[in-house]
């Protein structure tokens, strides 16, 4: 694959990354037990979405067209997107939510870091507006896994099961594919590995903070990034796409 | 009219009066969202999004062509800039104060470091100016707001987040 093409595939990713993960964010709009989390949700939600927004319309762009967001959010099928298994996964409780959004958003922080730096101009600008709401993210989220390890008897134990059922779909953040590679060569994008072992490092000292066991690295679930999904992203998706299958281009 | 027969300074003035929807005592030149005016064939406006999820963005770009056309300018764009990124930094001395004034706390500056520390900052009270002020929610009416309450005058009141 030629460079530009890898870099369509790259930002489409991306996208899928944010869009998959803030309408299981959407799901859960109204459905928190405190109005301060709920608060939380919905304006984190908002951030993925808009973030999808703008890596959809790059997409559209570099692919060439005439596609927009639009196009990538509703009219694809299950196995177009992109997106890590691990952000496809059906709700659970609250700290099964908040475990999830510390595992990726440790590593997504990081991956926008680099992409400040890369070269292509674009995804450089759309990292550096990304990366301070994920920083904000990143703050509160990591402080509620601590506060529910470090909690009651209670807390601790489920928080540990999130931790343990969701550790198996880390690993996949990781494995670089030829995408990856031809992203951070030729266009000065992240190496997974350096991105791997900082998050490693950074999970390492919140699981001890919240007196967590770091599970250990068992088979990892994987596929998503070639479009393999587990079967929860049809369901999923045929939700969200409802209305613009139903009446396409419809707009408000 | 030919776009040519209009300054950019008069442009700017134009968009000074265009109110930001969710927080109306503030323009979007007072914000500093305002990037650049660019005169040609027709006029270009490039404009920084706040948030990327901020539903305000395009009732924003709405607003600008319309104040445009109520000058004459028909042949108007939006451009959209990403870099560099909006921050709450940008906010004019004149926009903070106005905030003051309308009851929200304006944003600390050197914004971005504060946030990652996590640590406490001292929000004065835009009412009565104490600094015994205690955060109520780290989310508020909009993604750009927290709720705080003032522990001398007992009000509550909003703080505009630093990011």
């Amino acid at each position: 694959m030629n460079k530009e093409g890898a870099l369509l595939v790259y930002v489409t990713r991306l996208g899928d990354n944010a869009l998959v993960l803030g309408q299981r964010m959407v799901e859960q709009v109204a459905a928190y037990p405190e109005l301060e989390e709920e608060l939380a949700n919905a304006n984190f939600a908002l951030d993925y979405i808009g973030q999808a927004r703008m890596f959809y319309s790059y997409a559209g762009e570099l692919e060439g067209q005439g596609r927009g967001e639009d196009d990538f959010a509703f009219l694809r099928d299950e196995n177009e997107f992109r997106n890590l298994l691990l952000l496809e996964q059906p709700n659970g409780h609250f700290g099964d939510a908040i475990t999830r959004l510390v595992l990726f958003e440790l590593f997504y922080l990081a991956q926008l870091e680099a992409l400040i730096r890369c070269n292509d101009e674009r995804l450089a600008a759309i990292g550096a507006r990304a990366e301070k709401e994920i920083r904000y993210h990143l703050r509160h989220n990591t402080q509620w896994l601590v506060r529910l390890g470090d909690g009651t008897d209670e807390s601790h134990r489920r928080v540990q099961a999130s931790v343990n059922e969701l550790w198996r779909y880390t690993g996949e953040m990781f494995e670089a594919d030829d995408i990856d590679t031809i992203v951070e060569k030729a266009w000065g994008g992240p190496s997974l590995e350096r991105l791997e072992e900082r998050w490693r490092s950074d999970i390492n000292a919140i699981l001890i903070n919240a007196t967590l066991v770091k599970p250990e690295d068992g088979g990892m679930a994987t596929g998503g990034k070639a479009g393999r999904h587990s079967e929860h992203l049809g369901y999923m998706i045929a939700e969200m796409q409802y209305l613009q299958r139903v009446h396409p281009g419809a707009s408000w | 009219m030919v776009a040519a027969a209009y300054s950019r300074e008069e442009i700017l003035r134009w968009l000074g009066q265009v109110a930001d929807p969710e927080i109306p005592v503030l323009s979007i030149t007072d914000l500093g969202i305002v990037r650049d005016v660019e005169i040609g064939e027709t006029v270009t406006v490039a404009l920084a999004p706040t948030y990327s999820g901020c539903p305000a963005t395009e009732v924003i770009e709405h607003s600008v062509l319309e104040a445009l056309r109520e000058h004459g300018i028909e042949h108007a764009e939006i451009r959209r800039v990403l870099s560099p990124p909006w921050t709450t930094d940008w906010i004019s001395k004149e926009g903070r104060e106005k905030l003051r004034k309308y009851g929200i706390a304006p944003p600390q500056e050197g914004a971005g470091k504060r946030a990652l520390l996590g640590g406490n900052v001292d929000v004065a009270c835009p009412r009565c100016g104490a600094t015994a002020t205690e955060r109520v929610s780290e989310f508020g009416s909009t993604a750009c707001k927290a709720a705080y309450r003032c522990r001398e005058c007992l009000e509550p009141f909003e703080y505009f987040k630093c990011i």
